[in-house]
């Protein structure tokens, strides 16, 4: 489903050229769950940004789904990330002033989708993330923990063929935490492949498949 | 639909969460007084029109040398004007044997159809307060004569005169008219009649100098109509005149008057404009996050620009809709200013102000929100991970090029006036640019000095520095608020009351025309006697102009009225050495001393517009019989309304003097010693006596209320002033709150914080007072030198109060609107979203 080959990405820090990503060759198969570890700029969230369409390899080739996407316009990688890849981000990343519904049903209206269906999928969401009582709340009337069901809600909610997660569970205590991967693996359960960056042993050792990283390459693969 | 739908919900959202207040203020702000000062124009423009018809006597007045065809009256009253009609000439007005040439006036009902007829029944004592406004005409077999008439044939009332054929009894003593005249034409001795004891008289038949009249007066909508319905159905010998037409003096003054509106709203606008562009930064800023997110859920670029797009439409529309709501209120309470001023029915202001507001509005949302809204559709996604990642180009100048475009095309198309227009917006985007450019280099120098200071001035350079672009901005911004603050009250009283003095209460209010070379000595003594100032004196030679280059001049080679009438009539010509003080040089260059006895001379440039002639032409005269002819070097502009007495052509000395000469002067006389007129007259039979006293009571009338709109007009200024103020104040409000945060984290106490703050406000704000100060001056320089022709005198004040407000006030304001930075508690800033 994801295939990367010879992605290289090359950012300019000042007079200093930092490869944070140096040729990497990567194939992730649909409904796998993979976790990406490393120390702190070994390229792993540059990685993730580049599997999201979040940011351009320099140079390397970028297929998902057999599809070509590095060669696609501004508006074509717009759709490709709202069809087919759903974020979640350590700081939840919710918009302030719409409640947690409104936060739920934005990929939703962003897609088109009728308002009678938008409706009882945005209830649906928030039935199945246990936000039924929180719907009308603003982000900065949520815990921690009830941020990020609405963003995992709000990246799930068109049904995306990836999850990507970048450090899901660090803002948040121990136990929320553990609820939240509970929450991402039932996703994966339930077909979704999921990806999860992280620096977290314990957290990265949950997934089926293990990726380490350092400088910019891969230096381990293991299932 | 669905975007729509969301960018309403967001609307809404941001306006409660407070986001959209300043721009909201600052666009209700310049819609306002855009529709304002456009009612406002268009009724005080009325208003001042119809105070200068009252000298008319009418809003527009056909003259004819002969009887006017009827269609004329006919029309008039089809479109529901008021008519009336006069005939005027010359006849001799006899009481007893003793006879006298005098100026009749035959007049029908309804006359003066604007201004006032005051008459008195009292013939030995006038005063104010036996004078009464005339209701009526003489009635059929009566006459109404003027204070001239009185003395020379020594009437009372009841007296009967003849006038031509007609007996005639004096009823009543003339003490103003309105439309009387200030050209050489009405110096004799006046009497009023009723038309319908024409007949009687005998005098109106074939051959005699009489000059016809239809007045007209009414709604101005219907009398413009009616003035192009006439223009083009006049015969030969007929014409039209309005006030402007009529009276430079008044024309002078309501050209001031407009041009000092029409500036100083253009400031409030460009103000709100530099309001709206602030809080429009602030918006996107507040909005990039959002912005990345949706991004992020794969919003395409197009959807993001709709979401906006719809936002700021709605924004627009609702603020500028109560901005027309607002101007129309305010236009209200200007009929109240206004009230004294007309006496007649205003017409209801047309719906076109408002349109031009609600434009106004738009172009300045649109203009100065769509090129940082452009950079917010293309906010990279990846800035939800990588908060250094801002928005590009998103505060460089060009991102704001549109704006200005927009708004110089508004103002141009608005104004009318593409000199005015391009000066403002020049003037501003200049002072923008320098002030930016002095900003930089200033705290730059400052930030060197750092090692110098200690302590609170010490972290507060520091912060200047790390916010250096944000620092220029502010600095500027504030500096635009405080210059509408200081222009507010130190240059507009200036100004105000220069452009009063222009006409003090000593102006001079009698002109003495004739005067003979044997006469100036005894007349000297008579202003001895009379304790008063001697005048200065004027030489005047009277010629015809007869060539131009050569070329013979004849009134019927001329389309235009004016210049027709130019060539008919006798020149004044009088030659001096010096340039009088109101006289100004706009076109070649006046003689040096040395000069003397060349054959050159000085136009006025209105004349010389008229008549089409340039500098380096040559004119000739025909002055009693004998050629005269002289180089045109240089163009005058002459300030008619400063009342003293000025010449269209004046030479050097040595030319002209061997030509037939007589002098004139002009003296203040006040109202109470009117009986030194009547000596003059007696002591010097041949000279003619000029009293101007009504028309500068009318000029200065126009100077106090068109003050009053001025100062109305400048509240507009002054609300644009501290919308920019609060505006640059808030623009880095975020900035600090999470400087603040992190500041604390590392250990420092809320009172550092505070007093570095107070100390950056400090410096900012002499810095913007500075600036302030500075073009504030400029300010009144352009409102001076352009809309006032008046010298500004830099009151150097302003600096220290530039200086001073500015750190105060700034300081005080700044540490205000940081308050809640400073007391959220660091944590909750750093765990926000």
């Amino acid at each position: 489903m994801i295939h990367l080959a010879a992605i290289s990405r090359v950012f300019h820090m000042g007079d200093q050229d930092v490869r944070a990503l140096a040729g990497v060759d990567l194939e992730i198969e649909s409904g796998e769950y993979v976790s990406i570890m490393g120390p702190s700029g070994s390229g792993k969230s540059t990685l993730l940004n580049i599997i999201g369409l979040l940011d351009q390899p320099d140079s390397g080739r970028y297929e998902l789904d057999g599809e070509d996407v590095t060669s696609l316009s501004e508006t074509e990688q717009a759709r490709v990330r709202r069809e087919k890849i759903g974020f979640v981000f350590q700081s939840f990343h919710l918009v302030p002033r719409l409640t947690a519904a409104e936060n739920i049903e934005l990929p939703l209206i962003l897609e088109g989708i009728a308002p009678a269906e938008r409706k009882s999928r945005v209830n649906e969401a928030l039935l199945g993330f246990d936000l039924g009582d929180r719907a009308a709340h603003r982000p900065a009337e949520l815990s921690g923990g009830q941020r990020q069901r609405v963003a995992i809600a709000r990246a799930t909610i068109l049904r995306p063929t990836a999850l990507l997660a970048d450090e899901p569970t660090g803002n948040l205590d121990h136990r929320i935490g553990a609820e939240v991967m509970a929450l991402l693996e039932r996703l994966h359960k339930a077909g979704t492949t999921l990806i999860v960056v992280t620096h977290d042993r314990e957290l990265g050792a949950r997934a089926l498949r293990h990726i380490a990283m350092r400088d910019g390459e891969i230096v381990a693969d293991e299932k | 639909m669905n975007i729509m739908k969301l960018s309403f919900r967001m609307l809404r959202r941001d306006w409660r969460a407070g986001e959209l207040r300043v721009l909201v203020i600052a666009l209700i702000i310049a819609v306002g007084g855009m529709t304002t000062v456009g009612f406002f124009a268009d009724r005080v423009q009325m208003a001042l029109s119809r105070q200068g018809n009252q000298l008319l006597g009418a809003d527009l007045i056909i003259f004819s040398d002969h009887p006017l065809a009827a269609h004329y009256a006919d029309e008039a009253k089809r479109l529901g004007l008021n008519v009336s009609t006069a005939l005027k000439f010359p006849s001799m007005t006899a009481k007893g044997e003793f006879s006298l040439l005098t100026e009749i006036k035959a007049v029908t009902a309804g006359y003066p159809l604007r201004g006032e007829l005051r008459i008195s029944e009292d013939f030995s004592n006038v005063s104010p307060k036996t004078t009464q406004v005339a209701n009526s005409i003489p009635s059929p077999g009566s006459a109404w004569v003027d204070e001239k008439l009185m003395v020379r044939l020594d009437l009372k009332r009841g007296d009967a005169i003849e006038v031509g054929a007609a007996n005639l009894v004096v009823s009543a003593l003339i003490t103003q008219e309105p439309d009387y005249s200030i050209g050489f034409l009405n110096l004799r001795p006046r009497v009023l009649i009723n038309a319908a004891d024409l007949p009687a008289t005998g005098l109106v038949q074939e051959g005699s100098r009489i000059s016809y009249r239809l007045l007209v007066s009414g709604e101005s909508g219907e009398v413009e109509n009616f003035r192009k319905w006439a223009q083009s159905r006049l015969m030969l010998g007929e014409r039209i005149e309005g006030i402007r037409d009529a009276r430079p003096e008044i024309k002078a003054a309501l050209e001031r008057a407009e041009k000092f509106l029409s500036l100083t709203a253009l400031a409030s606008v460009v103000l709100a404009a530099a309001a709206a562009a602030l809080a429009v930064r602030r918006f996107t800023q507040r909005h990039l996050d959002g912005c990345a997110v949706m991004r992020c859920l794969g919003a395409s670029q197009g959807a993001m620009l709709r979401l906006y797009l719809y936002h700021f439409l709605t924004l627009g529309l609702i603020a500028s809709g109560l901005g027309c709501l607002l101007g129309f209120a305010a236009q209200e309470a200007l009929t109240f200013f206004l009230s004294g001023l007309v006496e007649a029915e205003l017409p209801w202001p047309s719906v076109w102000p408002a349109v031009h507001g609600l434009l106004t509005g738009m172009v300045l949302l649109l203009g100065f929100a769509l090129p940082p809204l452009l950079n917010l559709r293309s906010v990279p996604a990846l800035r939800v991970l990588r908060r250094d990642i801002g928005m590009p180009n998103s505060f460089s100048i060009t991102g704001y090029a549109l704006g200005l475009i927009a708004l110089s095309a508004l103002f141009l198309w608005k104004a009318g006036d593409v000199r005015l227009g391009a000066s403002v917006i020049g003037g501003f985007i200049a002072a923008i640019a320098v002030f930016g450019l002095l900003g930089f280099l200033l705290l730059k120098a400052l930030s060197h000095m750092r090692s110098q200071t200690a302590g609170a001035w010490r972290y507060g350079l520091a912060s200047i520095r790390r916010r250096a672009t944000s620092s220029v901005v502010q600095a500027v911004s504030l500096g635009l608020g405080l210059m509408a603050l200081l222009a507010l009250t130190l240059i507009r009283d200036d100004m105000l009351q220069n452009w009063r003095s222009t006409l003090p209460p000593d102006a001079p209010n009698h002109f003495l025309i004739n005067i003979q070379v044997d006469q100036l000595r005894p007349l000297a003594a008579f202003f001895d006697q009379h304790d008063m100032e001697r005048p200065p004196v004027f030489p005047m030679v009277r010629g015809r102009l007869t060539e131009i280059n050569g070329e013979p001049v004849a009134s019927d080679e001329y389309a235009d009225i004016r210049a027709k009438r130019l060539v008919e009539r006798e020149f004044n010509l009088s030659w001096t050495d010096e340039l009088q003080s109101d006289n100004e040089i706009v076109k070649g260059r006046w003689w040096k001393s040395g000069e003397r006895g060349k054959a050159e001379l000085s136009l006025e440039e209105d004349i010389a517009k008229t008549l089409g002639i340039e500098v380096g032409d040559t004119m000739t005269y025909d002055v009693a019989g004998t050629p005269f002819s002289a180089k045109v070097t240089s163009l005058r502009k002459v300030n008619w309304d400063s009342f003293r007495v000025n010449f269209f052509v004046v030479t050097p000395p040595g030319v002209l003097e061997n030509y037939p000469a007589s002098y004139v002067t002009s003296f203040h006389l006040p109202p109470e010693q009117i009986e030194v007129t009547n000596e003059l007259i007696k002591a010097f039979p041949n000279l003619l006596v000029l009293d101007v006293a009504n028309i500068i009571s009318q000029v200065q009338k126009v100077i106090e209320q068109v003050t009053n709109a001025v100062e109305f007009v400048f509240l507009f200024t002054l609300l644009a002033g501290l919308a920019v103020l609060y505006a640059a104040i808030v623009s880095t409000q975020d900035e600090r709150i999470h400087e603040a945060a992190i500041f604390r984290t590392l250990g420092a106490r809320r009172g550092q914080l505070a007093r570095a703050w107070a100390a950056e406000f400090a410096i900012l704000g002499g810095l913007a007072g500075l600036f302030a100060a500075a073009g504030a001056s400029a300010l009144g320089y352009v409102i001076g030198e352009y809309a006032l022709h008046l010298a500004y005198t830099f009151n150097p004040w302003i600096w220290l109060t530039g200086l001073l407000t500015g750190m105060v006030g700034v300081t005080a304001a700044g540490l205000m609107g940081t308050r809640a930075a400073l007391s959220t508690p660091p944590l909750m800033t750093l765990r926000k979203i």
